[in-house]
């Protein structure tokens, strides 16, 4: 349930979001805030089945390639408006996560994540090669029909607030609490009667669903893609376990947190250590892993714990 | 009456027969306990139960209905509920949100869920442990955790599996006062207890077996009287 200070937080933040184009107006940084809103938007998908439901998916890109080539092949083909894409990029999305899921949740654990690992790098490959219908490696360019990226800036915010508020939904319903029971102990769960298999689809598909939304904004947004960026292994599947890793898996606004540290530290990286980037950024990352093991939101969630435990122990006079 | 009965059911993993034709007939409202050695299949009689994994031969009846060929999480729902010997708690969960993971079986409402375990963690004597997560609590309080989250799921049947094993004295006997009352409250107990003395003091009948066969049937003292249940716990010469 929102208490008030979270409600009156939620509320700030989103006013900060809004007003911050208008504050920050210079083209490239701008750009920035969108990438971290596409970033954010896959982190919170991610997150319903992964950090919520424990089903750590390590092929994401899958959803989001099919998702952004959805859009792509409507103008190839059938000279669309890419914009139409964001309805079929989330439904083509979920459509294949139905066959990803009667495969891989037949597995546990390791096995699960190897499994969507290759999953996913199966849909590059296809897409790789398929040249008559996707381009192949030559991808797709098209022309956008909207320049001004603060138009960009409100649509991704509206996407991530829509993912945002569904996610948060989900998670606080009855759903929730089976997701977590079922990422807690699978055997547990099924002794309490939660059919496991359904309610890891239940959490599968809105993710599929979100993650190829943000494919589809993508694009829009970049309007050019070829299989090696949308399905990239390391640049989007693994991204996305990092970002939300340090954000704070299985937190409201953990992937939010995550997607925007994320976004900004690797471009002030990448402008100010020139080759050394990514060495220092892998160092950074590892630290974090090491010492905030919960993310960012998810050490604050463990704090606040404890002020609550204090006062329930209090009031309940142990 | 009879609530529950289970006829020749046999389980084989490969070459070994864990359980081997065992038939039962449990009463509504009583405690039925389930002894024997390590290793002599009482736990995979509850696997065979519950359906974690499929029974080799036999039939298992529940309320006339035959329940050995639903699926695992259909049988809580019918209800029968189960216990873990090795416990099992939802471990980033506190013990309000686990026995709240039970209770949705029976409703979609967060508030009527919480309610409903809110009755369950006063009934268990859990109260002053609500908001502690499960992974940090006591082996005791872990198994009456373990109880906890079955009930919630409102079952009409319920699978102890070795619910005073690693516990002192006082805390089984406090354990053996919960699952009093639980029958009490109407509802049909299975139990499988190492600890004869626990076993012999609430048990209404009582099974024993040995290697996946029954070896006694019936009341506890001629149970624990029975040739064979003696040479199965204490070998050859004493009995």
């Amino acid at each position: 349930m929102l208490n008030k200070k979270n409600m009156l937080m939620t509320i700030v933040f989103a006013l900060i979001a809004l007003v911050l184009p208008l504050v920050i107006n210079a083209p490239y940084q701008q750009h920035i805030l969108i990438l971290v809103l596409i970033w954010a938007t896959i982190g919170t998908a991610w997150n319903l089945l992964s950090g919520y439901a424990g089903q750590v998916s390590f092929g994401h890109a899958a959803f989001f390639g099919v998702g952004a080539y959805s859009a792509g092949i409507l103008t190839l083909h059938y000279s669309l408006s890419p914009w139409w894409g964001l309805i079929l990029g989330p439904v083509m999305s979920m459509l294949i996560a139905l066959p990803i899921g009667a495969i891989a949740f037949r597995l546990r654990g390791p096995y699960f994540a190897l499994a969507t690992l290759a999953l996913g790098e199966i849909f590059r490959l296809v897409f790789l090669n398929m040249t008559e219908f996707t381009n192949g490696a030559k991808g797709i360019l098209i022309m956008p029909s909207i320049t001004s990226k603060i138009i960009y800036y409100y649509a991704g915010l509206g996407m991530l607030a829509v993912t945002l508020l569904v996610t948060y939904l989900i998670v606080h319903s009855k759903i929730g609490y089976y997701l977590v029971s079922i990422r807690e102990d699978q055997d547990a769960a099924t002794s309490l009667g939660i059919p496991t298999t359904l309610y890891k689809n239940l959490a599968l598909l809105p993710s599929a669903f979100f993650t190829g939304l943000a494919g589809a904004f993508y694009m829009n947004y970049v309007a050019f893609i070829d299989p090696n960026i949308v399905f990239n292994l390391t640049n989007i599947s693994i991204m996305v376990i990092l970002v939300v890793m340090l954000g704070g898996v299985a937190t409201t606004w953990g992937p939010t947190i995550g997607a925007a540290l994320y976004i900004i530290m690797g471009e002030l990286f990448r402008t100010t250590l020139g080759s050394a980037n990514v060495l220092v950024f892998g160092v950074l990352v590892c630290l974090i892993i090491m010492f905030l093991p919960n993310g960012i939101a998810g050490e604050l969630d463990i704090i606040k714990r404890i002020a609550q435990r204090k006062k329930a122990g209090l009031s309940g006079g142990v | 009456m009879s609530i529950f009965e289970t006829r020749g059911i046999t389980k084989r993993f490969g070459g070994l027969t864990a359980v081997n034709d065992l038939t039962f007939t449990v009463n509504k409202g009583e405690i039925f306990g389930i002894i024997g050695p390590n290793g002599s299949g009482k736990t995979t009689v509850f696997n065979m139960i519950s359906r974690f994994f499929p029974i080799t031969a036999g039939e298992i009846y529940f309320n006339d209905k035959r329940i050995d060929t639903l699926p695992a999480h259909e049988i809580c729902k019918i209800g029968i509920g189960r216990t873990f010997q090795v416990v099992k708690p939802l471990r980033r969960m506190t013990v309000q949100e686990n026995v709240m993971a039970g209770a949705f079986l029976r409703t979609g409402s967060i508030s009527k869920a919480r309610q409903k375990a809110e009755e369950i963690i006063n009934f268990c004597n859990l109260e002053n442990y609500k908001f502690r997560a499960s992974k940090g609590l006591p082996i005791p309080l872990r198994k009456r955790l373990e109880i906890a989250r079955a009930l919630a799921t409102e079952p009409q049947l319920l699978l102890l599996d070795e619910t005073c094993a690693g516990l002192n004295p006082k805390e089984s006997e406090a354990a053996i006062e919960l699952i009093r009352r639980i029958r009490d409250t109407g509802i049909t107990i299975i139990i499988i207890e190492h600890i004869m003395k626990v076993m012999m003091g609430i048990s209404d009948r009582i099974l024993a077996i040995n290697f996946g066969k029954e070896i006694a049937m019936g009341k506890p003292q001629e149970v624990a009287n029975h040739p064979e249940v003696i040479k199965a716990y204490l070998g050859e010469a004493y009995a």
